[in-house]
């Protein structure tokens, strides 16, 4: 019990007549990043909106932290935080604004402080003192992080951190996230693509219509595929692979 | 729990200057709001005017407390804008997870619709000033007003905080505001009610714009106010409480 961060039984939901959750179970171990693969409409979201207090099951329980989510929100909002689908940042103030913003929300000692730390943490010095209304979407979505490190929770859940990103700004984006790891925090985030939970996760869970149908390590997933094919074919580069060969020789010469 | 509500001033503090440089960062939105009361003020001082019959020798005088309250009105409808984008960008989801006072945003926004419209009301004010308003007011009169239209204000505000948590599209959200910007020309803001026919001016002497002009006027000229001021204090509170009860429900409900 202690060693999970999050412990998830019997979660049901429905909107309306729309059975969204049918009984989810999971657990993810403290320090650990845990991710949620499942396609569009499958249920994430919801999921990381129960667990961050935001909506209410209709049965089951979920403890985050130790805490009961319907029981004691204050307790789980104290331990967490949530980087939303769509990144959650004021556009008209600065970044550093932002951050400063999120650090006095949290009653810290030194936003100022605060905010430099991540700015340079997150590679968003250049940026800071810009209006987030003239970022790229990968900056944007830096800074979304960044606002979710402030404090330092214990739990940081990430909803589809990746989604509408070009394939570099996805890669600096799961940079920051594993480092996040390595700092012992633990991270649910959330994904349509097994790469990215691939490239993240220590395990995977696939949420297929309301249920959890598989979770393990990618080990553990890779077993349950069907068993890999040996065939010739020539392999033509993806998109993915053109542009990060030509930025790479970009940034070679 | 604790926690949460010792934070709850702080807090809202930190809200409040957030949506401040909002509005600082675009001043267009106080250009917006105040250019048409001007432009309207202009058209019925020196257009409309001397055609008007109110009894006064200074049209500016009879007119501003009419104007001030559409000055209002129109602000408003940047109030339920901001609470729209700040629902649909997801920030408000971010503040719900953050350990702080749930209804704190909320007020962040009800606390900048104050600030906002008291700076539209000033500049419609010293506008006003330029075009000849004389006030022979005392300190305790313009008190008076000031709390009025800072009721008005409020009352305004909490309609359109339900119009802001309810609208499905930004452009849909503003639209709230039209009917309340048109009662002030269907009361005694720019003409007395004695020359309007007898259906409209039962209307206009029993809705709420007329009690409001009425007081405002009466106590910028130093005049005894009489029952004006209270009638006009009981409705501006009515709808605030009314309006305050409904948005709490739907805050509850939508955020
Ligand atoms: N507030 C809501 N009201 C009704 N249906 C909803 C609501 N939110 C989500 N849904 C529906 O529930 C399903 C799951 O949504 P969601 O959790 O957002 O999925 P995901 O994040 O995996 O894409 C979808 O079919 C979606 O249309
Ligand atoms: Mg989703």
């Amino acid at each position: 019990m202690l060693n999970n961060s999050i412990q998830v039984q019997g979660l049901q939901k429905s909107y309306k007549q729309l059975h969204v959750l049918n009984g989810v179970d999971f657990e993810v171990e403290k320090g650990s990043i845990f991710a949620l693969l499942g396609s569009n409409g499958a249920g994430k979201t919801t999921i990381v909106k129960i667990l961050t207090t935001l909506l209410k099951q209709d049965s089951g329980t979920a403890a985050v932290n130790g805490f009961d989510v319907a029981a004691k929100p204050d307790d789980v909002r104290q331990s967490i935080s949530l980087t939303g689908q769509f990144a959650a940042v004021d556009e008209i103030l600065t970044g550093r604004e932002n951050l400063i913003m999120i650090a006095r929300l949290r009653h810290l000692e030194n936003p100022h402080q605060d905010a430099d730390d991540l700015l340079n943490r997150c590679s968003l010095t250049d940026a800071a003192d810009r209006a987030v209304a003239t970022y790229s979407g990968g900056v944007r979505r830096r800074l979304d992080i960044a606002m979710s490190l402030i404090g330092k929770p214990k739990v940081i859940f990430l909803d589809e951190p990746t989604n509408g990103l070009d394939p570099e700004a996805r890669i600096e984006v799961w940079k920051t996230v594993k480092e996040l790891a390595a700092n012992g925090t633990t991270v649910l985030l959330t994904t349509q693509y097994l790469d990215e939970a691939e490239q993240l996760a220590d395990r995977i869970a696939i949420l297929h219509e309301g249920k959890i149908i598989a979770n393990g390590t990618l080990s553990d997933l890779k077993k349950l595929f069907p068993p890999a094919k040996v065939e010739y074919i020539e392999k033509q580069p993806s998109l993915e692979d053109i542009f990060l060969a030509i930025i790479g020789k970009k940034e070679e010469k | 729990m604790e926690t949460t509500k010792n934070y709850f001033f702080s807090d809202m503090s930190v809200l409040l200057g957030r949506s401040m440089r909002h509005i600082f960062r675009s001043m267009d939105t106080i250009i917006t709001v105040t250019i048409t009361p001007i432009a309207m003020m202009l058209l019925f001082v020196y257009v409309f005017g001397g055609a008007i019959q109110t009894g006064t020798d200074n049209y500016v005088n009879y007119l501003l407390p009419g104007i001030l309250l559409i000055t209002i009105a129109s602000g408003i409808a940047y109030t339920a804008y901001r609470l729209f984008m700040d629902m649909q960008s997801g920030i408000f989801e971010r503040f719900h997870s953050m350990p702080i006072a749930r209804s704190a945003p909320l007020w962040g926004h009800v606390l900048t619709s104050l600030v906002s419209n008291a700076i539209s009301v000033v500049v419609i004010i010293l506008v006003a000033l330029l075009m000849g308003f004389r006030s022979s007011a005392g300190v305790l009169s313009w008190l008076a007003v000031a709390g009025i239209l800072a009721l008005f204000t409020l009352a305004l505000t909490w309609i359109a905080v339900i119009a802001g948590l309810s609208a499905t599209s930004v452009d849909g959200v503003g639209a709230f505001s039209y009917p309340i910007i048109f009662l002030p020309f269907i009361s005694s803001a720019f003409v007395p009610t004695e020359s309007m026919p007898s259906v409209v001016r039962a209307f206009a002497e029993n809705q709420p714009v007329t009690f409001i002009v009425d007081a405002i006027r009466s106590l910028l000229a130093g005049q005894p106010v009489g029952n004006d001021i209270w009638i006009a204090l009981a409705w501006c509170f009515g709808i605030m409480l009314v309006a305050y009860v409904f948005a709490m429900r739907v805050y509850k409900k939508r955020a």
